[in-house]
């Protein structure tokens, strides 16, 4: 039976010991991301019955979209994840300031890949008229499938939106833990905060891993712009 | 176990795989392989999130119990998507049969 002063900074009474504390929260955590899992589930499920119904307009679709800038946000997230790892691994072997400078990378190149996402693409595709809703023109060149493009940018701005709102609340996270960092309030022995945020952060990321090959590369590409 | 320290030359190495993989997709993309080009993004998709998850995510240092839970869930995301693949796929394969018209006036009366 521990003594009441006697446990290490941020263990909650209930648990029998650190290591159960850590097991519990990343356990409840994955649990959340399951449930994360079945919600862009839906989105893409439905994706992927849409693309098979339309596919000439969902090819065409594709085409509009810039594969350079979808790499380039993919390579963005990808070091954002890996400065994550290395904010949760700077906890583990003790060091403050390491740790608040890597949570201070990861939200710089998160903000990277949201400004690209919108000045790049959805600006552009605002003023090219790819917006459903928001005055999108069927071009005459699309022929026949055009009718069910908008579908295809449905599908987009719906997908992408729902990984940006995600991208916008996980910035949020990280400047909590920022702080949190920054005042000491992790150590070798508690840094459940970052792990967990860690885990939803990757989630984020591996969500925008399937979008890329779906929404920019599986379209035909080869087949060259003027297909 | 969640305590594991991961060497930073894995993360490190992770990451370069990672970078690759997008490249490597990006490029396959543009090579003419039929139906196959879906299933090479897919594939590689999938490669890339389970070096995240493994790794970043610390999944294969995580105990049992959390391994079968994020099993249970992509369990359910499979059956999500193959059931309503079936379904959807599956529809027109015969047609509807004429004389079950007959029997819509009878239903109707219900609703």
């Amino acid at each position: 039976m521990a003594v009441h002063n006697a446990h290490p900074p941020g263990f909650a009474h209930q648990f029998e010991d650190m290591e159960q504390q850590r097991e519990a929260g990343s356990l409840g955590m994955w649990v959340f991301l399951l449930t994360e899992l079945m919600f862009f589930g839906g989105l893409f499920a439905s994706y992927i019955i849409y693309r098979a119904l339309y596919l000439p307009s969902f090819e065409i679709g594709s085409h509009l979209l810039e594969v350079k800038f979808g790499a380039l946000n993919t390579a963005v997230l990808i070091g954002s994840s890996l400065t994550m790892a290395l904010a949760i691994r700077s906890a583990q072997v003790g060091r403050r300031g390491a740790q608040v400078g890597f949570l201070i990378t990861t939200m710089i190149l998160g903000a990277a890949f949201l400004f690209f996402k919108f000045t790049f693409e959805w600006h552009h595709d605002y003023l090219e008229h790819l917006v459903p809703g928001f005055g999108f023109v069927i071009r005459p060149e699309w022929g026949a499938a055009g009718a069910h493009v908008p579908m295809f940018f449905c599908f987009y701005f719906f997908m992408t939106g729902l990984h940006a709102i995600h991208m916008i609340i996980g910035l949020g996270i990280l400047t909590v833990l920022t702080i949190m960092a920054h005042r000491g309030r992790f150590n070798p022995q508690y840094y459940s905060p970052l792990e967990v945020s860690g885990l939803y952060w990757h989630f984020v990321d591996i969500v925008w891993i399937f979008l890329f090959p779906l929404l920019y590369l599986i379209g035909g590409r080869y087949m060259g712009a003027g297909h | 176990m969640s305590e594991h320290i991961v060497p930073l030359r894995v993360y490190i190495g992770i990451f370069v795989a990672l970078l690759l993989l997008t490249a490597l997709t990006t490029g396959v993309a543009y090579v003419d392989l039929g139906a196959f080009n879906t299933v090479a993004a897919l594939a590689i998709a999938v490669v890339k999130m389970l070096l995240v998850v493994l790794f970043f995510m610390h999944v294969k240092y995580s105990s049992g119990l959390t391994k079968v839970f994020i099993l249970a869930g992509v369990l359910f995301f499979a059956i999500l998507v193959t059931l309503t693949l079936a379904d959807e796929l599956t529809r027109h394969w015969s047609p509807t049969p004429s004389g079950w018209g007959a029997l819509l006036p009878f239903f109707t009366r219900f609703f």
